[in-house]
């Protein structure tokens, strides 16, 4: 990994610079783990769902949202063993090519929240490679931060479904997401409009 | 499929906008449209093959394959929150796959996840994994206190489709809807 030409970042913080750029009410969908725990630390929002199981679906939750809600920009955040659960998933979304979807991994070659383990793929498998391979043609490893917001800046303007990458340290969350799947998907309808609180 | 044919029923279910296709998977499609479920991701199946081609030649549907079920299952609980109601289909070995996706989204979550069953692996099956993974299916179901049901007759089709997709919607549970050989005609040997 140390020769790849990739800075390692830090998820939360990536996650933070994430949000900050979110202006629109832009949906995202934080995956199970360190993934959720860090979008929510970075600060709450009504457009946000947290994943409490279901490890790999991040991106086929958020395609979901996309299909619904072509006008609203979806954001995904998925942990690279997450990801190596639902390959298949990118082939989909290639094929449906919603336009309003970015895909993010935060990948550190290691089930971290588990006891660090390393992934299969660590090492040897390239994830934006394979996400390309899969059709995804608009898929980038971020260099640095300030690639990573280049990068987003981008998405937010695409025309098609964009993955972007970040290599990413050895850190656990900095928060740890609320578990209440009830609250968490009524807040979520909330903030799309979908529904009003009673 | 041809057998499913056969089973046009007089007794069909009450309907003030009878459809001219008193077929299974017809009356399937016009329910889930009255119903306004627009999003079908599927595994596919050979005895769903006349559902699924009749739901890529309508352009109300967006329908395609998925890689694997619980994606499928994440895409229509994704689209559900966003406000747009989906249906899964599958068949008996891929529901064997669905029991974390249930437990960990759509039942916490309160998702009405509405998916349809193609039965394998009970009359006339002749593959024994078949046969041994469909009993797992309704004990998974019991499990969780899930709603299903078994859909044996052309005349009960309609009722109980249109019912349990109202209910899974009004009290955001889940739903398995088994399609059976006896509705379907199942696979067998020959074919």
């Amino acid at each position: 990994m140390d020769t790849r030409n990739t800075k390692v970042m830090n998820r939360f913080d990536v996650t933070s610079r994430l949000i900050a750029k979110l202006k629109n009410e832009e949906a995202v969908i934080g995956g199970i783990g360190n993934t959720n725990f860090d979008l929510w630390a970075a600060g709450h929002r009504p457009q946000n769902f947290y994943m409490l199981g279901s490890m790999g679906l991040a991106f086929p939750i958020a395609l979901g949202v996309a299909l619904a809600q072509p006008d609203r920009r979806v954001f995904a955040l998925e942990g690279d063993g997450s990801l190596l659960m639902q390959l298949g998933t990118l082939s989909t979304i290639a094929t449906l090519k919603p336009k309003n979807l970015t895909m993010i991994v935060m990948d550190n070659g290691i089930y971290q929240i588990t006891g660090a383990q390393p992934t299969p793929a660590a090492g040897i498998a390239d994830l934006v490679a394979i996400a390309a391979g899969s059709g995804l043609t608009n898929s980038s490893w971020a260099a640095d931060e300030d690639d990573f917001e280049r990068l987003i800046d981008e998405a937010l303007e695409a025309s098609g479904p964009s993955l972007i990458a970040a290599r990413i340290d050895d850190k656990p969350g900095v928060g740890t997401t609320r578990r209440d799947p009830v609250q968490i998907r009524e807040r979520f309808m909330h903030g799309l409009g979908v529904r009003e609180p009673l | 499929m041809a057998i499913a044919e056969q089973h046009n029923s007089p007794a069909q279910a009450s309907s003030d906008k009878a459809s001219a296709d008193t077929t299974w998977h017809g009356i399937i499609l016009q329910t889930l449209k009255r119903n306004e479920i627009s999003l079908v991701p599927y595994v596919p199946d050979r005895v769903l093959t006349p559902l699924i081609k009749s739901l890529h030649a309508d352009p109300f549907f967006t329908t395609f394959a998925t890689a694997r079920e619980e994606e499928a299952v994440g895409i229509v609980s994704g689209a559900w929150m966003g406000g747009r109601r989906g249906a899964v289909l599958m068949q008996t070995s891929g529901f064997a796959t669905l029991a974390n996706v249930l437990a960990s989204l759509a039942v916490p979550y309160q998702i009405p996840l509405i998916m349809f069953v193609s039965e394998r692996g009970t009359l006339g099956e002749f593959n024994y994994g078949q046969s041994l993974v469909c009993r797992t299916m309704r004990p998974v179901l019991d499990s969780l206190a899930l709603e299903h049901h078994t859909i044996t007759r052309l005349d009960e089709l309609e009722f109980i489709v249109d019912r349990s997709i109202k209910q899974a919607v009004t009290t955001q549970a889940p739903v398995a809807l088994i399609l059976n050989p006896l509705l379907t005609g199942g696979k067998v040997f020959d074919k």
